[in-house]
């Protein structure tokens, strides 16, 4: 047994190295045995699939239709329902409500005062919760009028108040409808993984012709991305309800329906929320790319900033982004826990007293129009009252490059040499065809010859578009960022995880970089470190960095405490805790981690293409540019079967840790 | 008396006018803005203008190639600024399905070349005549182009060959892609805060050349035979040996602008701006940081006798 093992670690070892060999001397081997095709798909192998796509494409928006109900009317009918609620709320907080157009336009009611915006906020934080939270939201808008960001972030708290809703709803119900039907997950899961990691920017144009130009095709893209992780959620908080619970429910006889939403859903709120929490965090992480198609709003105002280098006005309107991600989060947890609590209702009081909140805000809102004729700082904070910190973020950047370049330089020039470039050189140089051999070996021993079949499958597909170089560029940005992302964020995770007071400020520092939008801090990188790969992984670790830390403390902390126990009895020391039994025992929960950052990391490829990468990214904006959607798409489906081989392989992995420390069976 | 025919000649041509209008469509014409001040600018002049007009005018944000989707389908109906240099492919393709139509030139020039900062005349003295940069590409070279210059070019979906203009001009370059307009102004601005050697491509109208002081490169001038002919030019070997070419910024609009707002169509027709104008209101709203809408509030009062002929016509 001991034997066969060794044997088998040291094939793996062999094919290891030889791997690594073939990558650095690929190239002059297959030049030496004239055998050029090895190392670069022959073009006259290439199987085009983009033309007919883009015709397919053409056939759905232009003629396809069941009678006399076209495709694209049935999408424009779906744009006119989300539209009607969208323009409500957009009148209602950013436009206000008027009659007529053009020259005789008449102003019926202004749009909500900013004072009634906030007073309403606050009022809602102290019914979910308690002061201290109202205090966080009602610090969180004056900052948004204070700094003179309020316009711009109530048009995109218009749309965020549309796509989350959808997102979660939709997400709830899809997940619940997979979780009845197991073949339904199964026929999901794919889905979702291609909505996840196809770049929106594939699918934009075809979004555009469906659903028309504006807001609502934003909207639109913004729900599909936003949505997978939410489904997702809901399949696995529903499967893991306590059994004894679902029993309890089937003994008193609750019909299907009750079961769900009396016993099953309520039971696995906690959960849920989390859902809706990623849902809110990617609506608000689309803010950007909606605002290139007609959200405008807070993202339009970071692009803008940009364009013309005035980093602080970007830095400014990022950070309203995540200020306006952390106010409608909290708001959202606390109400979710306050519906879930039951509250006795109050009798033999006049109406008034029973919603003094609802009233005060409700009086105010009157105040506001009546008053707000003779004094407009009661509707629109007064613009010669606004801060700005504009000034000081482009001296800090100056200051920086004049002062530190060549440290900068110095760094990043180690960086490229000793890690980036190695690893580019070495999995350029692997011969294609070894490639998918090895691959579908990891996929066979991982788990079995279905997913080696999917990983040869998926592997043979990238080969055959011809987009293999550039997948393989892709692959080293994404893995030596991924390196990098883990080797910084596992350590920050099992440290939130041990010290609260850490934790706590670890978990600020994730929610901002996952919502402050990636350009912000994109074009500070650029002035010290030029355009190239390396500022592009700095780009892809910050943001892909959050899962890391996240995945690592929650599989510290829930490190069953009997076993802590167990190793304290033992003797172990707390090093000899953390090395032995936490960490030993979070590894699957890591390893989703990393799976997750491989996630993050891919879906960060468009935005890095600004930058000037040369991979799949830019494949896919050179097709938006050319408004060729074939090419777009099998670009975008190329990220997204690498997406989906490392994600069945990691998840593999996983399950095959859990079962070794018999977590699963 | 005089001042009374004025008066009525007013109130008729009013009456007229207003006549007119009635025949239109009220529906807003929807103009699309992107995100650079100089079309934002361009954008809501004409808007103005066509406000005054007694048109309805609805702005949407829009992506620059995206939004040909929207011409092509009538929920977008005028584009302001397709440039010659980077948006003819797209204009072409669309114009070509019948739904788009372009409307002409806006009387913008676009240029774009190689520009370099002044003080690298100091280091490259035979600068601007591009044979300088045969002699002094080291100065332009970093750590990792060494012993080759860097050049920042434009993201590759602007084009502009200079891949190919390097090869066939045999300069010492390396060519690096700024994926953005914004990466690439952010390398000219980090270098210039250091007085660092950068040479890249800068197009006009932008704010760029008013706030930092320099020179486009002199290369050969474009003939469209040097493009597509290797024998011409320079090198008898290859194309692509002579500067990048110059146009101008045209109007695109959806072909049923034309029926649905014919007067409306007239006036956008017409309309005309210059270079100089444009440089100076594009660095008065990114330089100085006045609001859009006072510059373009500006243009209107001081141009009142232009756009009030445009759309008298």
């Amino acid at each position: 047994m001991i034997r066969r093992l060794d044997n088998r670690a040291l094939i793996v070892c062999a094919l290891i190295v030889v791997t690594i060999v073939l990558g650095q001397f690929g190239r002059d081997l297959s030049k030496a045995l004239d055998m050029r095709w090895l190392v670069k798909f022959p073009s006259a192998w290439v199987v085009s699939f983009k033309d007919p796509i883009s015709a397919g494409i053409k056939w759905l928006v232009e003629e396809a239709a069941i009678g006399p109900v076209s495709f694209t009317d049935v999408t424009r009918a779906i744009a006119w329902m989300i539209e009607q609620p969208y323009e409500l709320l957009l009148n209602l907080l950013s436009k206000g409500f008027t009659s007529g157009q053009g020259s005789a336009e008449v102003t019926l009611l202004p749009a909500v005062s900013w004072i009634v915006v906030t007073t309403a906020v606050v009022a809602f934080g102290k019914y979910c919760r308690d002061w201290g939270l109202a205090a966080l939201v009602g610090a969180c808008f004056l900052y948004l009028a204070i700094f003179g960001q309020w316009d711009s972030a109530m048009v995109t708290l218009a749309s965020v108040m549309i796509a989350v809703p959808i997102g979660a709803g939709g997400g709830l119900m899809i997940g619940i409808w997979a979780y009845r039907h197991p073949v339904g997950e199964r026929l999901l899961s794919p889905v979702l993984d291609l909505m996840q990691t196809i770049p929106i920017f594939a699918y934009l144009v075809p979004i555009l012709f469906m659903f028309g130009f504006g807001p609502v095709s934003a909207l639109v893209a913004t729900i599909i991305y936003a949505t997978p992780p939410m489904v997702r959620i809901t399949i696995m908080a529903l499967k893991a309800v306590d059994p004894e619970i679902v029993d309890f429910g089937r003994m008193v006889g609750t019909t299907e329906r009750q079961l769900m939403w009396r016993v099953l859903v309520p039971s696995a709120s906690h959960s849920l929320m989390v859902g809706v929490n990623q849902v809110i965090m990617l609506t608000l992480n689309m803010v950007i790319i909606a605002s290139m198609i007609g959200a405008g709003g807070l993202g339009f105002d970071v692009l803008a900033a940009l364009r013309r280098l005035d980093i602080g006005a970007g830095f400014e309107a990022g950070i309203a982004i995540v200020v306006l991600a952390i106010a409608v989060d909290r708001l959202s947890q606390a109400f979710a826990e306050r519906m879930g609590q039951i509250t006795p209702p109050v009798h033999g009081q006049s109406w008034v007293t029973r919603h003094k909140r609802t009233t005060l805000v409700v009086v105010l809102l009157g105040l506001t129009w009546v008053l707000g004729r003779f004094a407009p700082a009661l509707l629109d904070y007064p613009d010669s009252h606004t801060l700005t910190t504009g000034h000081f973020w482009d001296d800090v950047v100056k200051y920086l490059n004049v002062n530190y370049f060549d440290t900068f330089e110095a760094v990043k020039v180690f960086f490229l040499q000793y890690f980036m470039l190695p690893i580019k050189r070495t999995l350029l140089g692997i011969p294609w065809p070894w490639a998918i051999a090895m691959l579908t070996l990891l996929g066979w021993r991982a788990g079995g010859w279905r997913l080696a079949l999917l990983c040869g499958g998926l592997s043979g597909l990238i080969a055959i578009t011809g987009l293999w170089a550039k997948a393989m560029v892709t692959v080293y940005l994404c893995g030596a960022s991924v390196i990098l992302a883990t080797v910084i964020g596992v350590p920050l995770g099992v440290l939130a995880a041990l010290n609260r007071r850490a934790g706590t400020a670890i978990g600020l520092l994730i929610d901002t970089l996952q919502t402050l939008p990636s350009f912000v801090y994109l074009i500070p990188v650029v002035m010290l470190f030029r355009v190239g790969d390396f500022t592009a992984m700095i780009a892809i670790v910050l943001y892909a960095l959050a899962p890391a830390v996240r995945y690592a403390a929650h599989g510290i902390r829930n490190v069953s405490s009997d076993l802590i126990e167990a190793g304290i009895v033992s003797g172990c020391t707390p090093r000899q805790l953390l090395r032995l039994v936490r960490m030993p025992l979070a590894l699957p929960e890591i390893l989703l981690g990393i799976n997750q950052t491989i996630m993050l990391a891919l879906s960060m490829l468009v935005i890095t293409a600004l930058v000037g990468t040369r991979d799949l990214g830019q494949e896919v904006y050179i097709a938006l540019t050319k408004a060729d959607t074939g090419r777009g798409l099998v670009a975008g489906l190329a990220i997204a079967f690498i997406a989906i081989i490392a994600d069945r392989l990691v998840n593999a992995g996983a399950r095959g840790a859990r079962i070794r420390f018999g977590l699963e069976s | 008396m005089l001042k009374l025919n004025t008066l009525g000649a007013l109130a008729l041509s009013a009456i007229t006018a207003s006549a007119g209008w009635a025949a239109e469509s009220s529906d807003p014409i929807r103009l699309t803005l992107h995100d650079w001040s100089g079309q934002l600018i361009n954008t809501k002049i004409m808007g103005s203008i066509l406000q005054e007009a007694g048109y309805n005018v609805e702005y949407v944000q829009a992506d620059y190639i995206a939004q040909f989707a929207g011409l092509k389908t009538g929920d977008l109906h005028l584009a302001m600024e397709i440039w010659e240099t980077t948006g003819r492919e797209a204009l072409d393709e669309a114009t070509a399905t019948g739904n788009v139509v372009n409307v002409g030139e806006t009387g913008l020039m676009a240029i774009e070349e190689w520009w370099y900062p002044s003080y690298m005349k100091e280091r490259c003295p035979g600068l601007p005549n591009w044979e300088a940069l045969k002699d002094c590409a080291e100065e332009f070279a970093t750590a990792e182009t060494a012993p080759n210059g860097r050049y920042v070019g434009g993201p590759v979906t602007w084009g502009g060959f200079d891949d190919e203009r390097v090869e066939a001009l045999e300069l010492d370059f390396e060519v690096v892609h700024a994926g953005t307009d914004a990466a690439l102004f952010a390398e000219l601005e980090s270098a210039y805060q250091r007085q660092d050697p950068v040479i890249l491509w800068v197009y006009v109208p932008h704010w760029a050349p008013a706030k930092y002081e320099g020179e486009f490169v002199e290369f050969p001038p474009y003939t469209p035979e040097c493009y597509s002919d290797p024998s011409v030019g320079v090198n008898p070997d290859m194309a692509y040996d002579c500067g990048k070419p110059r146009g101008p910024i045209w109007k695109a609009a959806w072909s049923g602008l034309k029926d649905k707002w014919p007067g409306a169509y007239d006036i956008i027709e017409d309309y005309r701006l210059s270079n100089e104008e444009m440089s100076a209101m594009v660095g008065e709203a990114d330089l100085d940081g006045v609001e859009i809408d006072t510059v373009v509030a500006n243009w209107m009062t001081e141009n009142k006798d232009r756009w009030s002929g445009w759309v008298n016509q």
